[in-house]
């Protein structure tokens, strides 16, 4: 399975996901510069965490003019999977693969730290390898992780079950109190419709691997794999 | 614009005359500011370099000492480490959050600019008391700023150290420290131009921000320091990233043959670096410095310390390749200038000479004052002080305290607001242990770092003080299982005009030279930081040294949290009972005196030496020095750490309690480990001369201390985990 990593001028993430699909998935991988306007060959695209164009306007509010985006909107509908982590959740969101938007924390502060995901569904291109109701620990680090749209926007979510991670405490329970940024509804990561768009606000590229202190974000990557295998191909 | 005269500008009388001798003639006003902020002491080092010569910079694994843009070191495997910690202490005080973004940004491009790909940053900071309000918008401003500049570059902060006391009230300290990796044919220097080199200028356009900030950054801090803001830089971090993969492509293409960032005094010191070459000379043309302001005059352009600006001296017939690249990020590189052979420094504007000064005049040629130390009155008195008169607190009570003091308590409130995982490397994060562990992607290795400072120590005996500094860092090292290898430092005083303050960098250089000397780890890097008074006083001397070393194996890294019901857990070293300087005196007493603990360097080795074998041999759980809070405070600490309780007991012998469970008496640890491998501990320690005792066992969820069998200390865990989790956060609030 080949892996696109699309770099934008001011990504960071772009080398850590690099690292984990050919290292640790031992998948093909290869960057994509912002100003290319093709992904063909492509089974799979990432678009990485960091600060895209410093994010001075809003987060991921320029990386959407950029070249290349109009390829992965249209990698995206015919079906092609396609992962935001982060700052690419934020301009998945911009872009409109995904709806909703993205507020400050609501503590007003970045914040990095491990936090307790509960997984919603394990029948999705990227959770399958998981189990409902599992509970992984995956880290965040964002200033802008709180996300929100409007109540018909919540329910339809809900309703086509594209919710896909929710924060919650390590036995599984979904409060406030578990929740690192003040997002709706808990969420920490949702997918489009069809299911083949996944955005989320914490990092499996941190912890797939036993020495960094956990490995609950490798079946994330595995399960995008696992699925391409299965169904993709 | 109103003119400054030399004295505004930080000369004094004498200077000016020696810039008349050497000139012939009167300095214009554009020449008398290109001296002014070279012969400043953070640009000409004029009154520490004597005393920094005394430093050891040499070692098998050096390969850049002092001299350069940072330190180089040897790992192994044909790859470096280059690094070095800076100041930022006096911006960051009037303009808290871009002070110390640009702090940051500072010091990471001294890194990329030999060619070492930044991988971590850590930071030591000083604030006054945490109650106070200004302090509380300092503090969180300074967070702030280190998070915001070094999150968005994507190098994680992966470590350093938090003090608040009153003697840093109104002058913090904000010291950052960054750390790149590079593969050793790839290090970059700064001077390396042949005559007919362009200077290209690249990165943020020039405006008049900062100017004067290296004057600024030489003087003291007063009322009027507000109205230098205009001396404090503002940071475009996402400028600064796009510079780093810049760069990082040129010399991976091996494109240029001189790179120099524009820190302190600009353009001036950047250009003069790399003409420094023996008879070198340069010109620069300041109308083709592209600028963001309109109606700059040259001497603005030459002083601006606009930040993420880095020179560059092609490899001749590279400029266009150059050109390629700085496009592909959006970069704009002009030609400013070119390097000459009549060892002058001239300005332009357009075809007019506005300035001419000889280059060796600027850097060789700067001042060097050796002044006079005295031993000031406040030494005899403090080290005097019997602490016998004083009433032995409730231990208990006391411990509780002690967790509770923002010098002990978690820093959590400070870095889970930095990005420390980024580049996934971090296998230490901050708080598990006495050091970041970072690996190295593709080798066993690990890399450890640590910075380290007990103000108050150094205060009270700069000597010691001195000493103890660079064997905390070493010890901190050894604590997760590094070999220490070698050391940056930044020297942070008050005003060397004062000769009690002399007197403290004398004393306090001399011990940290004594003890890098045995320890085996040269100064390779660093920088000074003086002036830092106010109207009330110095600020307490803080020589904070930071500290690399290398673990042969990371799986076999340790941390602090004990692991497992029923460990042994063991006393490294001596049980000591000197209280003088700790926190326990301060936390409890209120009171900063007493004689500090010695340090014996040979004991502090052996000790070194025994906690690296035992931790690579895989012997060891758990280990946490006695630093701050003494023996109590680590065993509470690695209690907490491990949601797991303890029960010791300790045997007083009839000395005092409190000095026994708070001393912070340096060269020891407490370790947690199997009892099988208990033997096989004994006899190494026995081999390094160094004394061991099993105090008691992990278990529980409470924190026991008995004295010869009766308990007069017993904790919750989960309360100690609450004090020492949240305090912090409630002083913030």
């Amino acid at each position: 399975m080949k892996f696109g990593v699309v770099v934008f001028p001011g990504s960071n993430c772009d080398a850590d996901c690099y690292h984990v699909v050919k290292e640790v998935m031992n998948q093909q991988v290869e960057y994509i510069w912002h100003k290319e306007n093709a992904v063909d060959g492509f089974d799979a695209l990432i678009l990485p965490g960091g600060f895209s164009y410093g994010d001075y306007l809003r987060t991921g509010a320029i990386a959407r003019f950029s070249p290349i985006m109009p390829s992965v909107i249209d990698f995206a509908a015919r079906g092609g999977l396609v992962i935001g982590i982060c700052n690419g959740f934020q301009i998945l969101l911009e872009a409109g693969l995904l709806p909703g938007a993205m507020l400050r924390n609501s503590s007003l502060k970045f914040i990095c730290k491990p936090v307790y995901l509960k997984i919603n569904r394990a029948d999705t291109p990227f959770t399958n390898r998981l189990q409902v109701d599992q509970v992984t620990r995956i880290p965040v680090a964002h200033g802008e992780g709180n996300y929100f749209c409007d109540e018909n926007t919540l329910q339809s979510l809900k309703d086509n079950g594209q919710i896909l991670f929710t924060y919650c405490g390590a036995d599984g329970e979904e409060s406030p109190e578990f929740n690192p940024n003040g997002s709706l509804a808990n969420i920490a990561g949702i997918s489009n419709q069809k299911g083949n768009v996944l955005g989320m606000m914490p990092h499996p590229e941190r912890c797939s691997e036993e020495i960094l202190g956990g490995r609950d974000g490798f079946y994330i990557f595995d399960s995008m794999i696992n699925w391409f295998e299965e169904v993709g191909k | 614009m109103k003119e400054m005269s030399y004295k505004e500008m930080g000369l004094l009388d004498e200077e000016y005359e020696q810039i008349i001798e050497i000139l012939g003639r009167q300095p214009n006003y554009l020449e008398l500011g290109i001296f002014a902020v070279m012969w400043s002491e953070h640009c000409g080092y004029k009154n520490s370099r004597p005393l920094l010569k005394n430093f050891p910079t040499e070692g098998p694994q050096v390969i850049q000492g002092p001299g350069e843009n940072a330190g180089v070191v040897d790992i192994g495997d044909g790859q470096a480490l280059v690094f070095k910690i800076e100041s930022h202490n006096h911006p960051s005080a009037i303009e808290p959050y871009q002070g110390a973004a640009t702090g940051v940004g500072g010091i990471v491009r001294d890194i990329f600019t030999m060619g070492a790909r930044p991988i971590a940053s850590l930071n030591s900071l000083r604030f006054g008391n945490i109650d106070d309000e200004r302090v509380k918008q300092l503090f969180s401003g300074v967070v702030a700023g280190i998070g915001d500049y070094g999150n968005c570059l994507g190098i994680p902060t992966v470590g350093g150290e938090v003090y608040f006391n009153p003697a840093y009230q109104g002058n913090p300290l904000v010291n950052a420290m960054c750390v790149g990796l590079v593969n050793k044919q790839e290090i970059a220097y700064a001077t390396a131009s042949e005559t007919g080199s362009p200077l290209m200028l690249v990165g943020a356009r020039t405006g008049r921000d900062g100017i004067h900030g290296a004057t600024f950054a030489s003087e003291e801090l007063s009322e009027a320091s507000q109205e230098k803001r205009p001396s404090v830089q503002v940071g475009d971090p996402f400028m600064e990233k796009l510079l780093i993969e810049a760069c990082l492509e040129l010399i991976k293409e091996d494109l240029v043959a001189g790179m120099q960032d524009l820190g302190a005094a600009g353009l001036t010191s950047s250009i003069a670096e790399a003409a420094s070459k023996k008879g070198r000379g340069v010109i620069v043309d300041v109308s083709r410095v592209p600028r963001r302001e309109t109606g700059m005059i040259p001497y603005e352009v030459m002083l601006s310390e606009s930040q993420e600006r880095m020179l560059i001296v092609p490899r001749e017939g590279k400029e266009g390749r150059i050109s390629q690249i700085f496009d592909k990020w959006g970069l704009d590189a002009t030609v400013i200038g070119e390097v000459t052979d009549d060892g002058m420094f001239k300005v332009f504007e357009g075809d007019v000479l506005v300035g001419a000064v000889p280059v060796e005049a600027l850097t060789e040629g700067c001042p060097v004052y050796v002044r006079e130390g005295m031993e000031p009155p406040y030494y005899r008195e403090c080290r005097d002080y019997n602490i016998d008169d004083l009433s032995e607190c409730d231990a208990g009570e006391a411990l509780s305290q002690l967790l509770a003091s923002p010098n002990i308590a978690s820093k959590k409130w400070v870095y889970t607001q930095y990005d420390h995982q980024v580049m996934t490397n971090s296998s230490i994060v901050p708080g598990d242990a006495d050091a970041a562990v970072l690996r190295v992607k593709g080798y066993q290795k690990g890399i450890a770092l640590a910075t380290d400072c007990n103000g108050r120590m150094v205060y009270l005996d700069p000597y010691q003080g001195g000493m103890m500094a660079v064997c905390e860092g070493a010890r901190n090292l050894a604590c997760v299982g590094a070999r220490p290898l070698a050391l940056t430092n930044c020297l942070n005083f008050g005003s060397p005009e004062n000769p009690h303050i002399y007197w403290q960098m004398q004393e306090a250089i001399k011990g940290m030279s004594e003890a890098a000397k045995v320890l085996g780890t040269p100064v390779v890097s660093g920088n000074v930081s003086l002036y830092n008074e106010t109207v009330d006083g110095a600020i307490f001397p803080t020589p904070v040294v930071g500290m690399v070393g290398i673990l042969k194996d990371i799986d076999q890294r340790c941390q602090m949290a004990f692991k497992d019901e029923g460990d042994l857990i063991v006393l490294l070293g001596r049980s000591r009972e000197e209280l003088g300087g700790s926190e326990y005196l301060f936390v409890c007493h209120g009171i900063e005196k007493g004689a500090v603990p010695a340090v014996d360097l040979e004991e502090e080795q052996n000790l070194i030496e025994l906690l690296v074998s035992i931790i690579e041999a895989g012997l060891v759980k758990s280990c946490h020095d006695i630093s701050d809070g003494g023996l109590a405070a680590a065993l509470a600490e690695s209690s907490i750490k491990g949601s797991l309780g303890f029960n010791v007991d300790l045997d007083f012998k009839g000395s005092r309690r409190d000095k026994i469970l708070f001393s912070e008496a340096p060269s020891r640890a407490v370790i947690s480990l199997d009892e099988k491998d208990l033997a096989a501990v004994i006899n190494v320690s026995a081999q390094q001369g160094i004394e061991i005792r099993v105090l008691g066992k992990v278990g529980g969820e409470d924190m026991i201390i008995n004295d010869q069998g009766m308990e007069f200390v017993n904790l919750a865990v989960q309360d100690a985990a609450k004090i020492w989790g949240e305090a912090i956060e409630c002083h913030m609030k």
